[in-house]
């Protein structure tokens, strides 16, 4: 195997035939069934939502300068932070790792030549675009200013923003992440090469795989909660409003039945590309593949009795508070043992620093402070003292940004060789990573400060004895900007100067090493079958075992 | 050498000092659960400090001692020992167990409030804060209250989701429309303290924020006969009682065709369909504005719906009224 790995890097990657340049032509895209294509097109698209999403959250953090606000109105204000928050969470955070990199990897980890079905998988993409278009035309035609929580009655009666096609935006991308979710699954179960049995896949896999179960089970529950809220505001049925005689919490309740679920959806595929990167640099099987594996599953199975933890303070009943409390603490367990895994994982092995470990070790870290800090959150009596202020906006940044974002951007830098047969400038991306990790701890951790002296989120204007950490984290959220405008030019530069990668760059193991970079559109010369286990690197000879 | 490090020393107490001065740390802690709370938060941060070092820690430590020293380098084979997994699963899981009893007990204990609290009720609007004392004084977006004294909100919202916040008592609960919730406290330090609106309310929520004045008791007693609209909550609702003739058929002896409001608060009654509930806010408020949806055993169904010609605060002005027939009830009884 060695020596066919030689060869091909001995062909420069453009004379071969490859997914890239099969066929040319707008065409050749927008009609293409190959799922390395679609996960690019995901890629361009989300891309774009993050853009958007991040002009919002500049603007933000600009108003929160003077405790006055510096920028905009308060009505301009509200639906920054609205446009913000959905469009990261709806159409960045959901798609964002499970669309690209799972599009992309899922097939060639398993040795599959595509997903089950392909043409879903094109469809899919057509349908979150559609969203995206909802949801960038509520924008355009004015923007929407309910928070990305959509809570009635102020959504369903009050509001006078573009409710409706915004809900519609995000009922309708949901689809899509239900589509994806089930060709994943189906894949995984159907498509795998002979001997790669279900403890030889890749962590990455397994993340996926719980992801998709989340997608599956949890979004239904959120297009239907947003399709009652539309008839209430189109048709006045009265669902929601207790002025025509519904009820506000029943709202929460489906809200957050699928909203926290959706927040392991954001994080569980993070945290199977963190498996990956941490093997790879440090050239070692991942330290109990078994419970990282299981972690995975539990994560997504407890997720879904927890959401009575973003209702402590509506008045539900102390049982409930109590029960739901006990549930958010386990939930946290899975987390704890996977950090403890990876680092463990580093012992003894050969570590290497380039870009994608950076992010990686980063990610344990941010990863680490926000689960730690969510522990404030399932416990009832600090909990009522901090929801709904900063501190929730910290901890789920830590989360959100620190996690799964860090493990985005740590996997686009491993897998961008394999993706375009090109390398990055190293250099450059180290950088970039330590601007992101400088520029995101300034930004959030004064919001944990903020939070505990009890400004709350969601405000324009502010008392002016908390003006000087909100300067703090808006002089790091300049610096995060830069942090993410680098890769993207570099990114960008690579596509079509960056040096040749070769096969495998990184040394590392896993089946899309084992094929050329970019791959073949049928991604492998040759049938495949898998004899050994995940991360098998090679090992010193230890006779003391 | 010793000046030296005594320098350093003051340089950086000054420097922390000024640091705390620009950079406000600790919330001002006013009821008397704040202190108890502010300890499980110290624990809270302890425990995320200590693993947050412990595992930077270990990461630094492993990667300048595990650093690639050549390509060729083939790292052990290490095992995963099951006593360790098990370790990380239990260790972590025990100290939950901790946070979540000491916890709880506080939750239970700044949601059940003490029988003797004195009442006031709160009523929220796009983008205001309505407060009102049984005594009769009316308050927008301040609240003065007397120290020492345990306080017993009732709260309810005219129109969407709000949210009350004192963050100096540590305490905050959701206003919502068409119900009613209840937050409670025991103010400790008298002074003036932040009050907020955490529930996203639309224009002008980041406005709809006032204060709490915690007064001594003597300064309240006089703040409370210094009110222009002294008239007592019980007196009013007395007042829309008689504006709506309720009086015609809630006649006080029980002969009339509804049935007599004296002594019923706090007490159950007996619904048609044969099950019981205990008369309180709720349930005034839901036979005011459903009263299909209540209707008293051995009374035909026939009050009409005060929706929509009732404010909230009329309501809360009408149950004070109802409340007030209990008392005097049972002060003559005796």
């Amino acid at each position: 195997m060695s020596t066919a790995i030689a060869d091909i890097h001995e062909i420069p990657a453009e004379s071969q035939v490859n997914y890239l340049n099969a066929s040319y032509g707008i065409k050749s895209w927008l009609l293409t069934l190959d799922h390395k294509r679609i996960g690019l097109l995901y890629l361009g698209t989300i891309t774009l939502m993050f853009l958007i999403g991040g002009v919002a959250a500049v603007l933000m953090r600009l108003n929160l300068i003077e405790p006055t606000g510096a920028l905009v109105e308060p009505d301009t204000y509200n639906k920054l932070f609205s446009i913000h928050g959905i469009i990261m969470v709806f159409f960045f955070l959901v798609p964002s790792i499970p669309a690209t990199l799972g599009n992309f990897l899922i097939p060639i980890m398993i040795g599959a030549r595509d997903v089950a079905f392909p043409r879903l998988n094109l469809m899919s993409w057509y349908v979150f675009v559609t969203g995206c278009v909802f949801a960038l035309y509520a924008v355009a035609a004015g923007g929407v200013d309910t928070g990305w929580t959509f809570y009635p009655p102020f959504s369903s009666s009050y509001s006078h923003s573009h409710v409706v096609a915004m809900a519609l935006g995000i009922f309708i991308a949901g689809f899509s992440s239900i589509l994806t979710g089930l060709n994943f699954i189906v894949t995984i179960h159907k498509m795998r090469a002979p001997g790669m049995t279900w403890f030889r896949l890749p962590l990455f896999i397994w993340a996926m795989y719980a992801t998709s179960l989340i997608f599956v089970l949890g979004t239904p529950v959120i297009a239907v909660t947003l399709l009652l809220l539309a008839a209430e505001r189109l048709l006045h049925v009265g669902i929601f409003d207790p002025a025509i005689g519904g009820d506000p919490l029943l709202f929460q309740h489906l809200f957050w039945f699928y909203s926290h679920p959706a927040v392991y959806i954001m994080i569980l595929p993070g945290m199977g590309i963190i498996s990956e990167l941490i093997t790879a640099f440090s050239r070692k099987k991942i330290f109990g593949y078994s419970f990282v594996a299981f972690s995975s599953l539990a994560i997504a199975i407890i997720s879904f009795v927890v959401w009575g933890h973003h209702m402590f303070v509506t008045g539900q009943s102390i049982y409930a508070g109590l029960v739901f409390s006990v549930l958010s603490f386990v939930v946290a367990i899975p987390s704890a043992v996977k950090v403890f895994n990876w680092t463990a994982t580093l012992y003894k092995g050969s570590i290497s620093y380039e870009a994608p470990m950076l992010y990686a070790l980063g990610f344990i870290g941010l990863f680490t402070l926000g689960g730690l800090t969510g522990l404030f959150l399932a416990s009832l009596a600090t909990d009522v003292h901090l929801n709904g202020t900063y501190f929730i906006v910290a901890h789920f940044h830590y989360i959100m940004v620190g996690g799964a974002i860090m493990a985005y951007m740590g996997g686009l830098h491993y897998w961008w060789p394999k993706i375009t047969g090109r390398m990055y400038p190293d250099l450059w991306a180290r950088f970039a990573a330590l601007v992101i990790f400088v520029g995101f701890n300034l930004t959030f951790f004064p919001q944990f400060v903020l939070g505990y002296l009890g400004m709350p989120r969601r405000y324009g204007v502010y008392p002016q004895e908390f003006q000087v950490l909100n300067v703090l984290s808006s002089a790091g959220a300049s610096i995060l900007a830069i942090g993410y405008v680098i890769p993207l030019v570099y990114f960008f530069w690579s596509w079509n100067y960056g040096p040749p990668a070769g096969p495998n760059p990184w040394g590392a193991t896993g089946l899309e090493w084992t094929t050329s970079s970019p791959p073949p559109t049928e991604n492998f010369e040759h049938s495949v079958i898998v004899t050994e286990d995940a991360y098998n690197y090679p090992t010193a000879d230890v006779t003391s075992e | 050498m010793m000046g030296l490090s005594q320098f350093g020393l003051n340089a950086t107490k000054a420097a922390a000092s000024s640091l705390a001065l620009m950079i406000p740390m600790q919330p001002p802690a006013a009821s008397t659960i704040s202190g108890d709370i502010d300890q499980l938060y110290y624990l809270l941060t302890g425990i995320t400090l200590f693993f947050t070092v412990l595992i930077f820690s270990i990461i630094f430590y492993f990667m300048v001692k595990y650093r690639r020293r050549s390509n060729d380098e083939r790292p052990p084979d290490v095992h995963s020992p099951l006593v360790l997994e098990l370790a990380w699963t239990v260790i972590p899981s025990l100290i939950c167990v901790v946070i979540f009893v000491w916890s709880s007990i506080l939750y239970i204990r700044s949601s059940r409030p003490p029988a003797a609290a004195t009442e006031i009720f709160v009523v929220g609007k796009q983008w205001m804060w309505h407060l009102q004392h049984p005594e009769g004084p009316r308050e927008i977006n301040e609240l003065h209250v007397p120290v020492g004294v345990p306080v017993k909100l009732t709260m309810t919202s005219q129109d969407v989701i709000h949210g009350f916040y004192v963050p100096a008592f540590r305490l905050k609960k959701d206003v919502l429309p068409g119900r009613y919730t209840s937050l409670w406290f025991e103010a400790s330090e008298v002074g003036t303290y932040h009050l907020f609106c955490t529930e996203f309310c639309g224009t002008n929520h980041a406005e709809m924020i006032g204060w709490v004045y915690v007064m001594s008791p003597e300064d309240y007693a006089v703040w409370l006969s210094g009110g222009e609209n002294s008239e007592p909550m019980a007196q009013q609702g007395e007042q829309i009682f008689n504006h709506y003739t309720c009086g015609y058929c809630h006649v006080a002896d029980g002969t009339g065709r509804g049935p007599s409001l004296v002594g019923i608060f706090g007490k159950p009654e007996k619904l048609s369909s044969g099950e019981s509930r205990v008369v309180d806010e709720a349930v005034i408020r839901q036979a005011l504005l459903q009263p299909n949806s209540v209707p008293v055993a051995g009374y035909a169904p026939i009050m009409p719906t005060f929706q929509g010609q009732l404010t909230e605060e009329q309501i809360l002005q009408l149950i004070a009224y109802v409340k007030s027939l209990g008392v005097q009830e049972r002060a003559s009884a005796r």
